[in-house]
Protein backbone atom coordinates (compact mmCIF):
# COMPACT_ATOMS: atom_id res chain seq x y z
CA UNK A 1 0.00 0.00 0.00
CA UNK A 2 1.51 3.27 -1.18
CA UNK A 3 0.25 6.34 1.06
CA UNK A 4 1.19 8.69 -1.94
CA UNK A 5 -0.94 6.92 -4.54
CA UNK A 6 -3.83 7.10 -2.06
CA UNK A 7 -3.43 10.77 -1.32
CA UNK A 8 -2.83 11.06 -4.99
CA UNK A 9 -6.32 9.63 -6.08
CA UNK A 10 -7.26 11.43 -2.88
CA UNK A 11 -6.62 14.86 -4.38
CA UNK A 12 -8.02 14.10 -7.58
CA UNK A 13 -11.14 13.91 -5.95
CA UNK A 14 -10.95 16.57 -3.52
CA UNK A 15 -9.56 19.61 -6.24
CA UNK A 16 -12.97 18.75 -8.51
CA UNK A 17 -14.90 19.19 -5.17
CA UNK A 18 -12.83 22.32 -3.92
CA UNK A 19 -13.45 23.94 -7.70
CA UNK A 20 -16.72 23.57 -7.92
CA UNK A 21 -19.37 25.30 -5.97
CA UNK A 22 -22.46 23.29 -6.90
CA UNK A 23 -20.61 20.01 -6.04
CA UNK A 24 -19.67 21.72 -2.27
CA UNK A 25 -23.13 22.40 -2.44
CA UNK A 26 -24.37 19.45 -2.84
CA UNK A 27 -22.46 18.06 -0.26
CA UNK A 28 -24.06 20.42 2.24
CA UNK A 29 -28.17 20.08 1.50
CA UNK A 30 -28.86 16.77 0.55
CA UNK A 31 -28.21 16.11 4.32
CA UNK A 32 -29.78 19.49 6.02
CA UNK A 33 -33.06 18.65 2.93
CA UNK A 34 -33.15 15.49 4.36
CA UNK A 35 -33.56 16.47 7.96
CA UNK A 36 -35.50 19.23 7.03
CA UNK A 37 -38.97 17.42 5.30
CA UNK A 38 -38.43 14.30 7.38
CA UNK A 39 -38.06 16.64 10.57
CA UNK A 40 -41.53 18.21 9.50
CA UNK A 41 -43.35 15.31 8.56
CA UNK A 42 -42.61 13.90 11.75
CA UNK A 43 -43.53 16.38 13.67
CA UNK A 44 -47.08 16.57 11.94
CA UNK A 45 -47.81 12.87 12.86
CA UNK A 46 -46.70 13.33 15.89
CA UNK A 47 -48.70 16.08 17.04
CA UNK A 48 -51.74 15.69 14.60
CA UNK A 49 -52.09 12.02 14.82
CA UNK A 50 -55.94 12.28 14.58
CA UNK A 51 -56.03 14.92 11.56
CA UNK A 52 -56.35 12.23 8.19
CA UNK A 53 -59.39 9.87 8.61
CA UNK A 54 -57.72 8.18 5.29
CA UNK A 55 -53.83 8.56 6.22
CA UNK A 56 -52.79 6.15 3.17
CA UNK A 57 -54.89 7.47 0.86
CA UNK A 58 -54.14 11.12 0.89
CA UNK A 59 -50.41 10.56 1.83
CA UNK A 60 -50.28 7.82 -1.26
CA UNK A 61 -52.32 10.61 -3.26
CA UNK A 62 -49.77 13.02 -2.35
CA UNK A 63 -46.84 10.65 -3.16
CA UNK A 64 -48.30 10.13 -6.78
CA UNK A 65 -48.90 13.97 -7.11
CA UNK A 66 -44.98 14.80 -6.00
CA UNK A 67 -43.54 12.10 -8.04
CA UNK A 68 -45.30 13.16 -11.06
CA UNK A 69 -44.04 17.26 -10.68
CA UNK A 70 -40.46 15.09 -9.40
CA UNK A 71 -40.21 13.35 -12.76
CA UNK A 72 -40.91 15.84 -14.72
CA UNK A 73 -38.74 18.19 -13.71
CA UNK A 74 -36.24 15.73 -13.72
CA UNK A 75 -37.15 14.53 -16.96
CA UNK A 76 -36.52 17.53 -18.70
CA UNK A 77 -33.19 18.09 -17.24
CA UNK A 78 -32.57 14.65 -18.16
CA UNK A 79 -33.19 15.29 -21.66
CA UNK A 80 -30.57 18.34 -21.48
CA UNK A 81 -28.00 16.57 -19.73
CA UNK A 82 -28.43 13.65 -22.09
CA UNK A 83 -27.26 15.88 -25.07
CA UNK A 84 -24.30 16.94 -22.70
CA UNK A 85 -23.23 13.18 -21.74
CA UNK A 86 -23.16 12.36 -24.79
CA UNK A 87 -21.31 15.40 -26.49
CA UNK A 88 -24.28 16.15 -29.00
CA UNK A 89 -24.85 19.00 -27.21
CA UNK A 90 -22.83 21.42 -29.84
CA UNK A 91 -24.50 19.64 -32.84
CA UNK A 92 -27.87 20.63 -31.12
CA UNK A 93 -27.46 24.29 -31.15
CA UNK A 94 -25.44 24.60 -34.62
CA UNK A 95 -28.48 23.27 -35.87
CA UNK A 96 -31.15 25.47 -37.26
CA UNK A 97 -33.38 25.55 -34.07
CA UNK A 98 -35.08 28.74 -32.55
CA UNK A 99 -34.77 28.96 -28.49
CA UNK A 100 -38.65 28.52 -28.14
CA UNK A 101 -38.35 25.05 -30.82
CA UNK A 102 -36.04 23.33 -28.44
CA UNK A 103 -37.94 24.45 -25.13
CA UNK A 104 -41.04 23.26 -26.60
CA UNK A 105 -39.92 20.18 -28.26
CA UNK A 106 -38.48 19.61 -24.80
CA UNK A 107 -41.75 20.41 -22.32
CA UNK A 108 -43.49 17.66 -25.12
CA UNK A 109 -41.03 15.40 -24.37
CA UNK A 110 -40.62 15.47 -20.99
CA UNK A 111 -44.98 15.30 -20.64
CA UNK A 112 -44.69 11.65 -22.60
CA UNK A 113 -41.77 10.67 -20.26
CA UNK A 114 -43.69 11.51 -16.92
CA UNK A 115 -47.33 10.19 -17.80
CA UNK A 116 -45.26 6.75 -18.70
CA UNK A 117 -44.34 6.90 -15.39
CA UNK A 118 -47.26 7.79 -14.07
CA UNK A 119 -49.81 5.52 -15.62
CA UNK A 120 -48.76 2.54 -13.58
CA UNK A 121 -48.37 4.23 -10.35
CA UNK A 122 -51.91 5.15 -10.53
CA UNK A 123 -53.17 1.71 -11.81
CA UNK A 124 -51.23 0.21 -9.15
CA UNK A 125 -52.21 1.95 -5.89
CA UNK A 126 -56.47 0.75 -6.53
CA UNK A 127 -55.25 -2.83 -6.10
CA UNK A 128 -52.44 -2.92 -4.10
CA UNK A 129 -53.85 -0.47 -1.67
CA UNK A 130 -57.77 0.15 -2.10
CA UNK A 131 -56.72 3.73 -3.42
CA UNK A 132 -57.44 5.70 -6.54
CA UNK A 133 -56.45 9.45 -6.81
CA UNK A 134 -59.47 9.92 -9.89
CA UNK A 135 -60.71 10.64 -6.24
CA UNK A 136 -59.98 14.07 -6.74
CA UNK A 137 -62.53 14.30 -9.71
CA UNK A 138 -62.00 16.81 -12.77
CA UNK A 139 -60.11 18.86 -10.16
CA UNK A 140 -57.16 16.35 -10.65
CA UNK A 141 -56.82 17.42 -14.32
CA UNK A 142 -55.89 20.82 -13.09
CA UNK A 143 -53.77 19.58 -10.28
CA UNK A 144 -51.58 17.83 -12.26
CA UNK A 145 -51.47 20.40 -14.96
CA UNK A 146 -50.39 22.88 -12.31
CA UNK A 147 -47.43 20.59 -11.19
CA UNK A 148 -47.04 19.59 -15.15
CA UNK A 149 -46.14 23.90 -15.40
CA UNK A 150 -44.08 23.49 -12.44
CA UNK A 151 -41.94 21.10 -12.91
CA UNK A 152 -40.95 22.35 -16.52
CA UNK A 153 -40.15 25.72 -14.91
CA UNK A 154 -37.98 23.78 -12.39
CA UNK A 155 -36.33 22.14 -15.57
CA UNK A 156 -35.92 25.48 -17.39
CA UNK A 157 -34.16 27.43 -14.52
CA UNK A 158 -31.89 24.13 -13.98
CA UNK A 159 -31.07 23.92 -17.87
CA UNK A 160 -30.58 27.85 -17.48
CA UNK A 161 -27.95 27.07 -14.95
CA UNK A 162 -26.11 24.39 -16.98
CA UNK A 163 -26.09 26.95 -20.21
CA UNK A 164 -24.53 29.00 -17.51
CA UNK A 165 -22.52 27.22 -15.58
CA UNK A 166 -21.87 24.22 -17.25
CA UNK A 167 -22.20 20.78 -16.55
CA UNK A 168 -20.75 21.32 -13.08
CA UNK A 169 -24.48 22.21 -12.33
CA UNK A 170 -25.84 19.20 -13.22
CA UNK A 171 -25.96 18.01 -8.75
CA UNK A 172 -27.97 20.83 -8.72
CA UNK A 173 -30.22 19.18 -11.25
CA UNK A 174 -30.40 15.95 -9.29
CA UNK A 175 -31.57 18.23 -6.27
CA UNK A 176 -33.84 21.02 -7.03
CA UNK A 177 -37.16 19.38 -6.18
CA UNK A 178 -35.57 18.10 -2.82
CA UNK A 179 -34.80 22.00 -1.86
CA UNK A 180 -38.57 22.74 -2.30
CA UNK A 181 -39.96 19.66 -1.31
CA UNK A 182 -40.00 20.58 2.44
CA UNK A 183 -41.71 23.81 1.81
CA UNK A 184 -44.08 22.44 -0.89
CA UNK A 185 -46.15 20.91 1.91
CA UNK A 186 -46.52 17.89 0.59
CA UNK A 187 -47.11 15.48 3.53
CA UNK A 188 -48.32 17.85 6.35
CA UNK A 189 -50.36 21.45 6.25
CA UNK A 190 -48.74 24.91 5.93
CA UNK A 191 -49.23 25.50 9.28
CA UNK A 192 -46.85 22.84 10.54
CA UNK A 193 -44.01 25.21 9.27
CA UNK A 194 -42.27 27.98 11.22
CA UNK A 195 -43.17 31.06 10.09
CA UNK A 196 -40.55 32.14 8.10
CA UNK A 197 -41.00 28.90 6.45
CA UNK A 198 -44.70 29.75 5.23
CA UNK A 199 -44.07 32.83 4.00
CA UNK A 200 -41.38 31.42 1.18
CA UNK A 201 -43.85 28.29 1.05
CA UNK A 202 -46.75 31.01 -0.02
CA UNK A 203 -45.02 32.25 -2.75
CA UNK A 204 -44.34 28.79 -4.13
CA UNK A 205 -47.49 27.28 -5.75
CA UNK A 206 -46.64 23.81 -4.61
CA UNK A 207 -48.17 24.55 -1.18
CA UNK A 208 -51.79 25.32 -2.83
CA UNK A 209 -51.50 22.09 -5.01
CA UNK A 210 -50.92 20.30 -2.12
CA UNK A 211 -53.38 21.83 0.35
CA UNK A 212 -56.34 21.61 -2.08
CA UNK A 213 -55.96 18.01 -3.19
CA UNK A 214 -55.40 17.38 0.84
CA UNK A 215 -59.15 19.61 1.14
CA UNK A 216 -60.65 17.62 -2.17
CA UNK A 217 -59.92 14.36 -0.38
CA UNK A 218 -60.66 15.27 3.53
CA UNK A 219 -62.66 18.04 3.55
CA UNK A 220 -64.97 16.81 -0.04
CA UNK A 221 -65.15 20.46 -1.10
CA UNK A 222 -63.32 22.28 -3.49
CA UNK A 223 -61.49 25.76 -2.78
CA UNK A 224 -61.57 27.34 -6.48
CA UNK A 225 -58.79 30.05 -5.13
CA UNK A 226 -56.43 27.30 -4.24
CA UNK A 227 -55.66 26.47 -7.50
CA UNK A 228 -56.13 29.59 -9.17
CA UNK A 229 -53.58 30.66 -7.00
CA UNK A 230 -51.37 28.15 -7.92
CA UNK A 231 -51.69 28.94 -11.39
CA UNK A 232 -50.69 32.54 -11.39
CA UNK A 233 -47.73 31.80 -8.99
CA UNK A 234 -47.09 29.13 -11.89
CA UNK A 235 -47.46 31.69 -14.74
CA UNK A 236 -45.55 33.91 -12.92
CA UNK A 237 -42.67 31.57 -12.34
CA UNK A 238 -42.98 30.24 -15.71
CA UNK A 239 -42.43 33.64 -17.67
CA UNK A 240 -39.29 34.15 -15.11
CA UNK A 241 -37.87 31.11 -16.19
CA UNK A 242 -38.03 31.40 -20.00
CA UNK A 243 -36.29 34.74 -19.44
CA UNK A 244 -33.87 33.03 -17.75
CA UNK A 245 -32.97 30.70 -19.65
CA UNK A 246 -32.24 33.51 -22.84
CA UNK A 247 -30.43 35.23 -20.72
CA UNK A 248 -28.55 32.64 -19.78
CA UNK A 249 -28.40 31.38 -23.53
CA UNK A 250 -26.76 34.88 -24.35
CA UNK A 251 -24.38 34.54 -21.70
CA UNK A 252 -23.05 31.37 -22.55
CA UNK A 253 -22.26 32.69 -26.08
CA UNK A 254 -20.32 35.61 -24.47
CA UNK A 255 -18.73 32.89 -21.63
CA UNK A 256 -18.33 30.43 -24.32
CA UNK A 257 -20.09 28.15 -22.14
CA UNK A 258 -21.72 26.67 -25.72
CA UNK A 259 -18.94 25.71 -27.40
CA UNK A 260 -16.98 23.87 -24.03
CA UNK A 261 -19.70 21.88 -23.24
CA UNK A 262 -19.56 19.26 -25.96
CA UNK A 263 -16.01 18.60 -25.22
CA UNK B 1 -15.59 34.35 -56.98
CA UNK B 2 -18.32 35.29 -54.81
CA UNK B 3 -17.34 35.58 -51.03
CA UNK B 4 -19.61 33.48 -49.01
CA UNK B 5 -17.96 34.12 -45.68
CA UNK B 6 -17.11 37.62 -44.95
CA UNK B 7 -14.93 37.99 -41.38
CA UNK B 8 -14.63 41.67 -40.30
CA UNK B 9 -12.47 42.90 -37.77
CA UNK B 10 -13.80 40.57 -35.03
CA UNK B 11 -12.39 40.00 -31.41
CA UNK B 12 -13.40 38.12 -29.03
CA UNK B 13 -12.10 38.61 -25.19
CA UNK B 14 -12.69 36.73 -21.81
CA UNK B 15 -13.05 38.98 -19.42
CA UNK B 16 -9.66 40.76 -19.75
CA UNK B 17 -8.02 37.58 -21.86
CA UNK B 18 -7.98 38.41 -25.57
CA UNK B 19 -8.74 35.39 -27.67
CA UNK B 20 -9.29 36.85 -31.28
CA UNK B 21 -7.98 39.81 -31.75
CA UNK B 22 -8.89 41.77 -34.54
CA UNK B 23 -9.16 39.84 -37.25
CA UNK B 24 -10.47 39.71 -41.14
CA UNK B 25 -10.57 37.14 -44.11
CA UNK B 26 -13.08 35.92 -46.85
CA UNK B 27 -13.51 32.49 -48.39
CA UNK B 28 -14.64 32.32 -51.35
CA UNK B 29 -17.57 30.16 -52.90
CA UNK B 30 -15.92 26.89 -54.11
CA UNK B 31 -12.80 27.51 -51.83
CA UNK B 32 -10.69 25.43 -48.98
CA UNK B 33 -9.14 28.40 -46.79
CA UNK B 34 -6.66 26.18 -44.24
CA UNK B 35 -6.40 27.85 -40.58
CA UNK B 36 -3.16 26.73 -39.11
CA UNK B 37 -1.74 27.96 -35.66
CA UNK B 38 -0.49 26.18 -32.27
CA UNK B 39 -2.98 25.46 -29.40
CA UNK B 40 -4.71 28.38 -28.01
CA UNK B 41 -4.40 30.51 -31.42
CA UNK B 42 -7.74 31.48 -31.59
CA UNK B 43 -8.91 28.99 -33.96
CA UNK B 44 -11.59 27.03 -32.06
CA UNK B 45 -13.05 30.43 -31.39
CA UNK B 46 -12.62 31.63 -34.74
CA UNK B 47 -15.01 28.82 -35.76
CA UNK B 48 -17.26 28.94 -32.32
CA UNK B 49 -18.13 32.55 -33.36
CA UNK B 50 -18.98 31.29 -37.66
CA UNK B 51 -21.31 29.05 -35.87
CA UNK B 52 -23.19 31.13 -33.58
CA UNK B 53 -22.16 29.69 -30.53
CA UNK B 54 -19.42 32.46 -29.35
CA UNK B 55 -20.74 36.39 -29.67
CA UNK B 56 -17.60 38.15 -31.03
CA UNK B 57 -16.72 40.90 -28.54
CA UNK B 58 -16.66 43.34 -31.43
CA UNK B 59 -16.66 42.98 -35.63
CA UNK B 60 -18.80 41.29 -37.70
CA UNK B 61 -19.44 38.27 -39.52
CA UNK B 62 -20.93 37.45 -43.02
CA UNK B 63 -22.35 34.44 -44.45
CA UNK B 64 -23.57 34.62 -47.78
CA UNK B 65 -24.15 38.37 -47.90
CA UNK B 66 -26.47 38.09 -44.37
CA UNK B 67 -25.25 39.09 -41.39
CA UNK B 68 -24.70 36.30 -38.17
CA UNK B 69 -26.05 38.88 -35.35
CA UNK B 70 -29.54 39.35 -37.27
CA UNK B 71 -30.81 36.08 -39.26
CA UNK B 72 -28.56 33.42 -37.15
CA UNK B 73 -31.38 30.23 -38.44
CA UNK B 74 -31.32 31.63 -41.82
CA UNK B 75 -27.14 31.08 -41.69
CA UNK B 76 -27.24 28.20 -39.43
CA UNK B 77 -29.50 26.64 -42.31
CA UNK B 78 -26.65 26.94 -44.36
CA UNK B 79 -23.86 25.94 -42.52
CA UNK B 80 -22.45 22.81 -41.07
CA UNK B 81 -19.37 21.87 -38.61
CA UNK B 82 -17.32 18.76 -37.89
CA UNK B 83 -15.28 17.91 -35.29
CA UNK B 84 -13.84 14.95 -33.42
CA UNK B 85 -14.54 16.64 -30.18
CA UNK B 86 -18.16 16.59 -30.38
CA UNK B 87 -20.10 13.74 -31.42
CA UNK B 88 -23.69 11.94 -32.44
CA UNK B 89 -25.74 10.66 -29.53
CA UNK B 90 -24.33 6.76 -28.65
CA UNK B 91 -27.62 4.90 -28.52
CA UNK B 92 -29.37 5.95 -31.89
CA UNK B 93 -28.28 3.93 -34.73
CA UNK B 94 -26.77 5.59 -37.35
CA UNK B 95 -30.11 5.88 -39.58
CA UNK B 96 -31.93 7.15 -36.70
CA UNK B 97 -29.07 10.04 -35.91
CA UNK B 98 -29.38 11.04 -39.59
CA UNK B 99 -33.06 11.12 -39.63
CA UNK B 100 -33.17 13.37 -36.77
CA UNK B 101 -30.33 15.71 -38.21
CA UNK B 102 -32.08 15.87 -41.18
CA UNK B 103 -35.83 16.88 -39.76
CA UNK B 104 -33.86 19.71 -37.38
CA UNK B 105 -32.24 21.23 -40.78
CA UNK B 106 -35.68 20.86 -42.62
CA UNK B 107 -34.29 18.79 -45.17
CA UNK B 108 -36.95 17.27 -47.44
CA UNK B 109 -36.25 14.37 -49.11
CA UNK B 110 -34.31 12.78 -45.87
CA UNK B 111 -34.60 9.37 -47.92
CA UNK B 112 -33.19 10.26 -50.98
CA UNK B 113 -30.35 12.57 -49.10
CA UNK B 114 -29.26 9.57 -46.25
CA UNK B 115 -29.06 7.10 -49.35
CA UNK B 116 -27.21 9.48 -51.42
CA UNK B 117 -24.98 10.15 -48.52
CA UNK B 118 -24.26 6.78 -47.26
CA UNK B 119 -23.43 5.59 -50.87
CA UNK B 120 -21.10 8.49 -51.36
CA UNK B 121 -19.46 7.70 -47.81
CA UNK B 122 -19.75 3.86 -48.12
CA UNK B 123 -22.01 3.42 -44.86
CA UNK B 124 -24.75 2.20 -46.18
CA UNK B 125 -23.95 -1.54 -44.64
CA UNK B 126 -23.61 0.77 -40.95
CA UNK B 127 -27.04 2.42 -41.03
CA UNK B 128 -28.17 -0.14 -38.99
CA UNK B 129 -25.69 0.00 -36.61
CA UNK B 130 -25.29 1.49 -32.68
CA UNK B 131 -23.46 4.74 -33.32
CA UNK B 132 -21.97 4.27 -30.09
CA UNK B 133 -20.58 0.83 -31.27
CA UNK B 134 -18.45 2.12 -34.62
CA UNK B 135 -14.88 2.55 -34.77
CA UNK B 136 -13.27 5.84 -35.11
CA UNK B 137 -13.33 5.70 -39.09
CA UNK B 138 -16.68 5.02 -39.37
CA UNK B 139 -17.86 7.60 -36.57
CA UNK B 140 -16.05 10.15 -38.57
CA UNK B 141 -17.63 9.19 -41.88
CA UNK B 142 -21.36 9.36 -39.80
CA UNK B 143 -19.87 12.87 -38.87
CA UNK B 144 -19.46 13.57 -42.00
CA UNK B 145 -22.81 12.17 -42.98
CA UNK B 146 -24.31 14.54 -40.71
CA UNK B 147 -22.48 17.23 -41.82
CA UNK B 148 -23.90 17.33 -45.22
CA UNK B 149 -27.14 15.99 -44.56
CA UNK B 150 -28.34 19.76 -45.35
CA UNK B 151 -26.65 20.07 -48.10
CA UNK B 152 -24.32 23.25 -46.57
CA UNK B 153 -22.45 25.77 -48.78
CA UNK B 154 -20.58 26.82 -46.12
CA UNK B 155 -18.85 23.64 -44.01
CA UNK B 156 -16.43 24.44 -40.96
CA UNK B 157 -14.22 21.40 -40.27
CA UNK B 158 -12.08 21.36 -37.15
CA UNK B 159 -9.29 18.47 -37.38
CA UNK B 160 -11.06 16.58 -39.51
CA UNK B 161 -9.41 13.81 -40.02
CA UNK B 162 -7.46 13.46 -36.45
CA UNK B 163 -7.19 10.26 -35.02
CA UNK B 164 -7.78 8.39 -38.68
CA UNK B 165 -5.91 5.94 -39.71
CA UNK B 166 -3.91 7.10 -43.11
CA UNK B 167 -6.31 5.08 -45.28
CA UNK B 168 -9.65 6.59 -43.76
CA UNK B 169 -7.68 9.70 -44.00
CA UNK B 170 -6.75 9.77 -47.41
CA UNK B 171 -10.59 8.70 -48.27
CA UNK B 172 -12.18 11.70 -45.66
CA UNK B 173 -9.72 13.91 -47.72
CA UNK B 174 -10.90 12.58 -51.32
CA UNK B 175 -14.00 13.15 -50.62
CA UNK B 176 -14.07 16.83 -49.47
CA UNK B 177 -12.17 17.38 -52.32
CA UNK B 178 -14.77 15.65 -54.75
CA UNK B 179 -17.60 17.05 -52.88
CA UNK B 180 -15.85 20.93 -52.60
CA UNK B 181 -15.95 20.71 -56.98
CA UNK B 182 -19.05 19.46 -57.08
CA UNK B 183 -21.18 21.38 -54.81
CA UNK B 184 -18.58 24.59 -55.18
CA UNK B 185 -19.22 24.83 -51.62
CA UNK B 186 -16.92 26.62 -49.22
CA UNK B 187 -14.70 25.09 -46.43
CA UNK B 188 -12.84 26.36 -43.83
CA UNK B 189 -10.40 24.12 -42.49
CA UNK B 190 -8.57 24.09 -38.78
CA UNK B 191 -6.33 21.40 -38.93
CA UNK B 192 -2.80 20.85 -37.71
CA UNK B 193 -1.76 18.06 -40.84
CA UNK B 194 0.34 20.64 -42.94
CA UNK B 195 0.24 17.81 -45.73
CA UNK B 196 -3.18 18.01 -45.31
CA UNK B 197 -3.59 21.53 -45.33
CA UNK B 198 -1.23 21.86 -48.54
CA UNK B 199 -3.26 18.96 -50.52
CA UNK B 200 -6.83 20.22 -50.02
CA UNK B 201 -6.57 24.21 -49.28
CA UNK B 202 -5.74 26.93 -51.76
CA UNK B 203 -4.83 29.55 -49.28
CA UNK B 204 -4.26 29.37 -45.59
CA UNK B 205 -3.94 31.78 -42.77
CA UNK B 206 -1.29 31.24 -40.02
CA UNK B 207 -2.67 32.19 -36.26
CA UNK B 208 -0.78 32.94 -33.25
CA UNK B 209 -2.25 34.37 -30.27
CA UNK B 210 -5.54 35.70 -31.24
CA UNK B 211 -3.96 37.32 -34.81
CA UNK B 212 -3.45 36.15 -38.36
CA UNK B 213 0.21 36.54 -38.69
CA UNK B 214 0.74 35.42 -42.09
CA UNK B 215 -1.42 34.11 -45.32
CA UNK B 216 -1.48 33.05 -48.80
CA UNK B 217 -1.03 30.37 -50.90
CA UNK B 218 1.13 27.01 -49.46
CA UNK B 219 3.90 26.99 -52.15
CA UNK B 220 4.21 30.96 -51.45
CA UNK B 221 4.47 30.97 -48.26
CA UNK B 222 7.13 28.17 -48.43
CA UNK B 223 8.85 30.01 -50.42
CA UNK B 224 8.52 33.92 -48.44
CA UNK B 225 9.79 31.43 -45.44
CA UNK B 226 12.69 29.93 -47.35
CA UNK B 227 11.66 26.06 -46.11
CA UNK B 228 10.58 23.06 -48.02
CA UNK B 229 7.51 22.34 -46.64
CA UNK B 230 4.17 24.29 -44.61
CA UNK B 231 4.85 22.30 -41.44
CA UNK B 232 8.19 24.07 -41.21
CA UNK B 233 6.81 27.62 -42.10
CA UNK B 234 4.31 26.67 -39.24
CA UNK B 235 7.42 26.07 -36.87
CA UNK B 236 8.80 28.91 -38.13
CA UNK B 237 6.20 30.89 -37.11
CA UNK B 238 4.89 29.43 -34.19
CA UNK B 239 8.23 29.58 -32.44
CA UNK B 240 9.17 33.07 -33.34
CA UNK B 241 8.70 36.56 -30.79
CA UNK B 242 5.71 37.86 -33.38
CA UNK B 243 8.55 38.44 -35.95
CA UNK B 244 6.13 37.34 -38.23
CA UNK B 245 7.49 38.56 -41.56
Amino acid sequence: MSLTRIYGLFLRHFYLITRSFPRVLDLVYWPTIQITLWGFISNFFATHTTYYNNAVGVILTCAILYDFLFRTSIGFNMLFLEEIWSRNFTNLFIAPMKIGEILTSLVITALIRSLIGLVPAVLLTSPLFGISILELGIFLFFLFLSLYIFGITLGILVSSGLLRFGPSFENIAWSTMFLLAPFGCIYYPIETLPEVFQKIAYILPLVYIFEEARNILINQTVDIENIYNAFIWNALYFTLSIILFYYSFNAAKNRGTLINMGE
Amino acid sequence: MKNLIEVKNIKKNYGKKEAVRGISFNVQENEILGLLGPNGSGKTTTIGMLLGLLKPTSGQIFIDNLKLENHRIEILEMINFISPYIELPKKLTVKQNLNVYAKLYKVQNIEERIEYLSEKLRIEELLDSITGELSSGQKNRVSLAKALINEPRVLLLDEPTASLDPEVGDFVRTFLEEYKKEKKISILLASHNMSEVTRLCKSVLMMKNGEIIDQGKPDDLITKHGRSNLEEVFLKLSRSKNEFN
